[in-house]
């Protein structure tokens, strides 16, 4: 039996993923997520009468904050294991995996514990919205001037 | 010829500790259930040293034997450097060998005792044998807490460290032979599915086991594999009878007889404690079998070449028990 064969072998005796069933799920999750974030912002310009931009960014604090805090509790990975994709997209997701990298490592010290792996899988996001955003930048520069 | 028979290895006695899951899973007669991973260490690998230690240290009290009596400590574990065997053994002052063959282990560890058994100046050695869910989780694959989402085929790595007891003596279990395998690499890159990844060295290491020894596959009463898992078990019977044209009539997976399916763990366990926490703790306690070939199968996949595209190599190693 060569690679080929054998490649054809393991696709056909392993069970598919349930992927339309986990992508309406995600949706759902990731849904909600916005819709309670939606809530968080009225309540926040009804109630304490901030304005529509600085409510946001408290809304990216308190959701950060809260997804960390499970995290911490050790709550949030039963979650992203049933939610899938749609606890791991939203901010909450980045929070989640900063946060999750540095309890890891928190016994391996500050520098090269935590400081060396707090980014281990979101730095590849940051380095993605550097790079983009300085080429973002030229092309307005160069549009608008 | 990687085939050896050995004449007089006897598998004396095991002792075993385990994680949470598996204190709640199909196996019986476990000398300590953990209900923390953490051990009342400071850290997972901390812990699984523990494991380790209180493994060799344990067998040795139950036989009131000191590290005098014992001439060798053969043993690994899925850590970097084999960390968890080379700092479990640091105080116990018994020459040590320690070996990497990822979820082989187990087998090539008896396969080692076993030749340093047959010179006269060899009486006891203990085989040792751990891992732990949260170290391999760490280095592996993703943060602990990160949860990561698992596919159908992913496999669940045990939490347990086992210790053997070998000799000379003639008691509970004979060692009959041993096959080292080939490294085998048939393309799959998929971390996923290491159950793929080992079923061909698991197959390829039955037929030359079988072609060395002379042997009908009938001649075992089980063929039990290491931890290919429900989804590689299949994928083995199937390669087996299509490369080889070997009918595998009695065949179990460790893998896949570890766990509850409640458990949630979906193609099974996986880990080099797999195969004898099965082996110990609920294949021989059912006393059906009589020829038992236990065939560990590990992927050898460094997280490295992984990332660098490379398809993940995977060796097995068999081992022919008789029950006596």
């Amino acid at each position: 039996m060569n690679k080929d064969e054998y490649a054809k072998l393991v696709k056909e005796l392993s069970p598919k993923e349930p992927r339309i069933k986990n992508a309406i799920y995600a949706f759902l999750v990731g849904g909600l997520i916005g819709f309670i974030g939606e809530v968080i912002v009225n309540i926040l310009i009804e109630s304490f009468g901030l304005a529509r931009v600085d409510s946001y960014a408290w809304l990216a604090l308190i959701i950060i904050g809260i997804s960390c805090l499970l995290t911490a509790l050790g709550k949030f990975d039963n979650f992203v294991t049933k939610a899938k994709c749609g606890l791991i997209v939203p901010t909450t997701g980045f929070a989640h995996s900063v946060q999750s990298a540095s309890l890891d490592y928190k016994r391996e010290g500050f520098v090269t514990g935590i400081g060396a792996n707090a980014f281990k899988l979101a730095g590849s996001v940051i380095v993605a919205g550097i790079i983009s955003a300085f080429f973002l930048i030229i092309l307005k520069v160069m549009c608008y001037g | 010829m990687a085939s050896l028979k050995f004449s007089n290895v006897y598998i004396n006695d095991n002792w075993t500790i385990t994680g949470p899951m598996e204190s709640d899973s199909k196996l019986k007669k476990i000398d300590i259930k953990l209900d923390d991973y953490y051990f009342d260490e400071k850290t997972f690998e901390q812990a699984e040293i523990r494991m380790q230690k209180m493994a060799i240290n344990s067998i040795l009290a139950r036989h009131k034997l000191s590290s005098k009596d014992i001439d060798l400590i053969v043993g690994g574990d899925l850590l970097n450097q084999i960390a968890a065997s080379n700092y479990a053994n640091n105080a116990t002052n018994i020459p040590f060998v320690g070996i990497y063959s990822a979820c082989a282990t187990f087998p090539e560890s008896l396969i080692i005792a076993g030749s340093f058994l047959k010179n006269d100046n060899v009486n006891k050695i203990i085989g040792i044998t751990s891992c732990h869910n949260l170290t391999a989780e760490k280095q592996f694959r993703y943060p602990i807490e990160y949860g990561s989402p698992r596919t159908q085929t992913s496999t669940w790595t045990s939490t347990a460290a086992i210790s053997v007891l070998l000799s000379k003596k003639k008691k509970n279990i004979k060692v009959e032979s041993g096959t080292i395998g080939k490294i085998i690499d048939m393309g799959i890159k998929d971390t996923n599915n290491m159950g793929a990844i080992m079923a061909p060295a698991a197959a390829q290491t039955l037929y030359e086991h079988l072609s060395d020894l002379n042997r009908n596959v009938d001649y075992y009463d089980l063929i039990l594999t290491g931890d290919l898992g429900c989804v590689g078990g299949e994928i083995f019977k199937e390669y087996c009878s299509k490369t080889y044209n070997i009918k595998i009539k009695k065949h179990l997976d460790a893998g896949c007889e570890l766990y509850l399916k409640s458990q949630n763990v979906y193609a099974g366990g996986s880990g080099p404690s797999c195969l004898p926490l099965v082996l110990f703790n609920k294949i021989l306690l059912q006393k059906k079998y009589k020829r038992i070939l236990i065939i560990g199968t590990g992927s050898l996949h460094s997280p490295v070449m992984v990332n660098q595209k490379i398809s993940i190599p995977a060796i097995a190693h068999a081992v022919s028990l008789e029950v006596l």
